[in-house]
């Protein structure tokens, strides 16, 4: 129990996906010294680097359970921070869809839920008043109703910024340390992690898809055991987000809310998630015929996306676990609180799930008296963007319309982009319809030697040696 | 979204006679023309560092045989078309993006100073190809680093002098890929495969043999199911005749398969070709209902470099007599495909012929498969143009149209009557 000073911190949170970055961010404005150990070059590199962006109102979600709760007070917190913290909020609205007979019959009773839920301002609509709202849905729909309050929000700045705002009010990010085991004794826990030892007063597992491994190594048990269940979705060009103003959603079953049709807030229309249970937690691998499963079930949902591109593709992993409600527990006799199971709704509660751990860590809240509140670079392509502004160094990503300054500005401060995937999600860059054809030489450039994690293997990104044919 | 508003707010527009959007070869060498011809002011909007598009991009042979008469590597040929361009006194600003085209030629564009506006007589789109990513052939698998289109490779190779992996697969057999090959070749990376999904190369028979000299396994009728690896490229899953099997590699070059980049055409609400994807003309290179033009590769997937520097010179002359009052009234219809082989016409649109000289004196067709037979040019059930054909897929046809045609003698359409 000798560590450095500068290794002792009062919470130490591991994982810094979306729910570590808003725990993080909670614990630091109430006063604490905390540290967020991340074993990746970079944040948010698990569950929480693919979901489908959308922030829910918990309408839906299972009455009574700790889920919906800290769905709800994530929702309301969202919207009151955002601005403050200049995040995207596009508030479209959601239609529940009902494709057959059967499917009409249940929606009296989710929108009951909904009530119980407290989201009453759902509104049941004909299929021509939903055919109004949305004139490119498919003539099948036979009926739904509107949830107003559901909307689109940006999944990466918004973690970014939780954490942000924890580094700037004085929280420490370690990156590339991986939890491998710890003690407790004397009321405080020395961690081991890859990245060296760290002592804290209290021990947050935010560890999402190794939640169980963590509670494991520092504990030796588990309570749970996470089951990971792999969401694929289809990207659309930014010229089919016009197809739909909505949140398109099927009427959910036990274990999926459906695939969903949607705009994201960078411009784009997404289809997805499938939902697959499988072992691996570390490879969420994208597959053909799923991926043309998705495009005809977006074709059945909206017939003209037929004529539109598919500009990128990806998969993510939730970090499910055998039963369905979240796995938020605290063991206050070890200072230890486990926030497992936190699978398809964590971008939605995590300020609410972060309110959540601080009320039931036990630990005594100093607020701090007059924090930073950093400003996030707005990506929304509803909003104004930096290549609007003068000053910004020009366009690089010539697709998603990023400029250098934006990629300059990811690269430096605390939470410095560590990997080429952590400065697209920063950014944008690549993400767009040619997916590097363009920009990827003057990224290489731009780049080099500023991320952790090179965009160019290390063996070969040397120079070749010949001559420069060109500049 | 940014529509452009012909009556729109914000910056003061700067007034041009002719605003071309895209500084590659068909964009600089209708500004060459233009200025030549007397059309007045006349600004390229590139949106790259540099003008001259693909070819600068490009550190090989052969280009420039058709225009300067010569053989020149791609950054060679690029910067002599720059040249030109400018010194025929076109205004060339890079680093600018176009974000909406107005219909009446008010076009928005953004700078590293911020947001400009011109006001044009006359705007010319030529944008360009974009190579089909990975993304849109639903290729399965992870998303490590290692995986690049042919235009990213060159730019990291030929201006960047470096490696971005040394033992890659190389998708696809279009002319680009023989590029990639020797883009490899010069960067010392040692591809381990060339794999085509069509059972003979896209580009001509006799290109099979350069990949044999250089040493490179050519697989045909084989496609790439999955790239493996978490942070690099560490496998590429192929299917053959049914089998799966899998080829170590560190990267993967996603070659060709160009399609048209015409986003700011669509997201600028302009007339788009179903067929070709690109911006949908008549045989003057006219965009309906609009002052808007369009020519070079945006029109359709890809044609050479020379052909597309030929084509931008020649929708010079119809911009020109558009200005001058002197095109006939724009009163193209659509030209009906029929079932069969073809998949694209360019021009799509046939207005009232003319005796100025019209920028596309052919249709041109593709094929989505091979196919031997006659195409013709229907109207009113009366054959108007015919030839012969017997072609692989995805080259290029050539249909000589009748000068002196009018849509209001019936509709067009196009029909392929197989052997």
């Amino acid at each position: 129990m000798n560590a450095d000073r500068e290794n002792v911190f009062d919470v130490a949170v591991i994982g810094a996906g979306v729910v570590g970055c808003a725990i993080a961010r909670r614990f630091t404005l109430d006063g604490a010294r905390v540290v967020v150990v991340e074993k990746a070059a970079d944040v948010l590199d698990g569950a929480s680097k693919g979901n489908s962006a959308i922030l829910h109102t918990g309408f839906d979600a299972p009455e009574g359970s700790v889920e919906v709760r800290c769905m709800k007070e994530g929702y309301r917190l969202y919207r009151e921070i955002r601005q403050r913290l200049n995040l995207p909020l596009i508030e479209s609205g959601a239609l529940v869809l009902a494709w057959n007979r059967e499917q009409l019959s249940e929606l009296p009773s989710l929108m009951e839920r909904a009530h119980a839920n407290g989201v009453t301002d759902v509104e049941e609509l004909s299929r021509a008043q939903i055919l109004k709202l949305e004139p490119n849905l498919s003539e099948q729909v036979m009926g739904g109703f509107r949830v107003p309050g559901e909307s689109l929000i940006d999944p990466w700045s918004s973690a970014h910024a939780y954490l942000l705002q924890a580094l700037e009010n004085g929280a420490e990010l370690r990156r590339n340390s991986e939890v491998t085991g710890g003690s407790f004794s004397n009321g405080r826990w020395r961690i081991e992690t890859t990245g060296g030892a760290i002592e804290a007063g209290t021990v947050v597992n935010a560890a999402g898809l190794f939640g169980d491994v963590v509670d494991q190594r520092l504990t030796g048990k588990s309570w749970y055991q996470i089951r990971p269940r792999k969401g694929q979705f289809v990207v659309y060009d930014k010229p089919a987000a016009a197809l739909a103003d909505h949140i398109l959603l099927p009427v959910p079953t036990k274990t999926t809310k459906g695939i969903v049709v949607c705009r994201t807030a960078f411009g784009n229309l997404l289809v997805g998630p499938t939902a697959e249970e499988q072992e691996d937690r570390n490879h969420a691998l994208l597959d053909r015929e799923t991926m043309l499963g998705l495009i005809a079930k977006g074709e059945e949902v909206i017939p003209a996306l037929r004529s539109h591109e598919v500009t990128a593709i990806y998969a993510g992993l939730r970090p499910a676990t055998e039963e369905k409600d979240y796995r938020i527990r605290s063991d206050l006799a070890e200072n230890y609180i486990c926030v497992g199971g936190i699978r398809s709704t964590g971008l939605s509660a995590a300020l609410g799930i972060a309110d959540h751990v601080a009320e039931i860590s036990g630990r005594e809240a100093r607020p701090l008296a007059d924090p930073v509140w950093p400003q996030m670079p707005m990506l929304c392509e509803y909003e104004s963007r930096d290549w609007q502004e003068a000053g910004n160094g020009g366009v690089v990503c010539l697709c998603e319309l990023v400029t250098r300054r934006e990629i300059e500005n990811a690269m430096t401060g605390p939470l410095a982009a560590g990997s080429m995937g952590g400065l697209k999600r920063r950014t944008r860059v690549t993400m767009g319809r040619c997916q590097g054809f363009h920009c990827s030489a003057e990224l290489a450039r731009m780049t080099e030697g500023r991320l952790g994690q090179p965009m160019l293997a290390q063996t070969c990104g040397k120079k070749t040696g010949r001559e420069k044919t060109s500049q | 979204m940014n529509a452009a508003s012909d009556t729109g707010k914000g910056p003061q527009a700067e007034r041009a006679d002719v605003v071309i959007v895209g500084g590659g070869p068909a964009g600089l060498s209708a500004a060459r023309e233009l200025r030549r011809l007397g059309a007045g002011t006349v600004i390229i909007l590139e949106r790259d560092r540099e003008a001259g598009g693909i070819p600068r991009h490009c550190g090989h042979y052969p280009f420039g045989m058709r225009e300067f008469k010569r053989v020149l590597r791609g950054p060679d040929y690029a910067r002599r078309l720059v040249g030109a361009a400018r010194k025929a006194g076109a205004d060339i600003r890079t680093q600018s993006t176009v974000t909406a085209i107005g219909r009446q030629g008010r076009v928005e564009y953004t700078t590293p100073e911020g947001p400009m506006v011109l006001q044009a007589r006359a705007v010319l789109l030529a944008t360009g190809v974009r190579e089909t990513s990975r993304a849109s052939r639903l290729i399965g698998g992870e998303k490590p680093g290692g995986i690049l289109p042919t235009g990213a490779l060159q730019g990291i190779v030929y201006l960047n002098g470096e490696r971005p992996f040394s033992r890659p697969v190389i998708l696809g057999s279009e002319l680009v890929a023989f590029s990639a090959l020797m883009t490899c070749r010069h960067a010392g990376i040692r591809p381990v495969a060339m794999v085509e999904p069509g059972v003979r190369p896209s580009a001509f028979s006799l290109s099979r043999l350069l990949p044999l000299a250089m040493g490179v396994p050519y697989l045909s009728g084989t496609a790439v199911q999955a790239v493996l690896g978490r942070e690099r490229v560490e496998e590429v899953v192929i299917l053959h005749d049914g089998d799966t099997s899998s080829i170590v590699a560190d990267g993967i070059i996603v070659s060709g398969g160009f399609r048209p980049e015409a986003t700011v055409a669509v997201t600028s609400g302009l007339a788009v070709d179903p067929g070709s994807r690109g911006p949908q003309i008549d045989q003057f290179g006219r965009i309906e209902d609009s002052v808007c033009f369009a020519t070079g590769n945006v029109l359709r997937g890809v044609e050479t470099s020379g052909w597309c520097w030929s084509e931008g010179r020649r929708v010079a002359h119809a911009i020109v007599a558009a200005i001058r009052g002197q095109l006939p009234e724009d009163n193209g219809t659509t030209v009906q495909i029929g079932e069969g082989p073809i998949t694209l016409a360019v021009p799509a649109r046939l207005s009232n012929g003319s005796d100025a000289v019209p920028a596309h004196t052919h249709l041109q067709m593709r094929l989505d498969r091979p196919a031997r037979g006659v195409v013709q040019l229907m109207q009113a059930g009366k054959v108007i143009a015919s030839r012969s054909v017997n072609s692989l897929p995805d080259r290029r046809i050539l249909l000589r149209l009748p000068g002196n045609m009018s849509p209001t003698n019936g509709a067009f359409e196009l029909v392929f009557r197989e052997a």
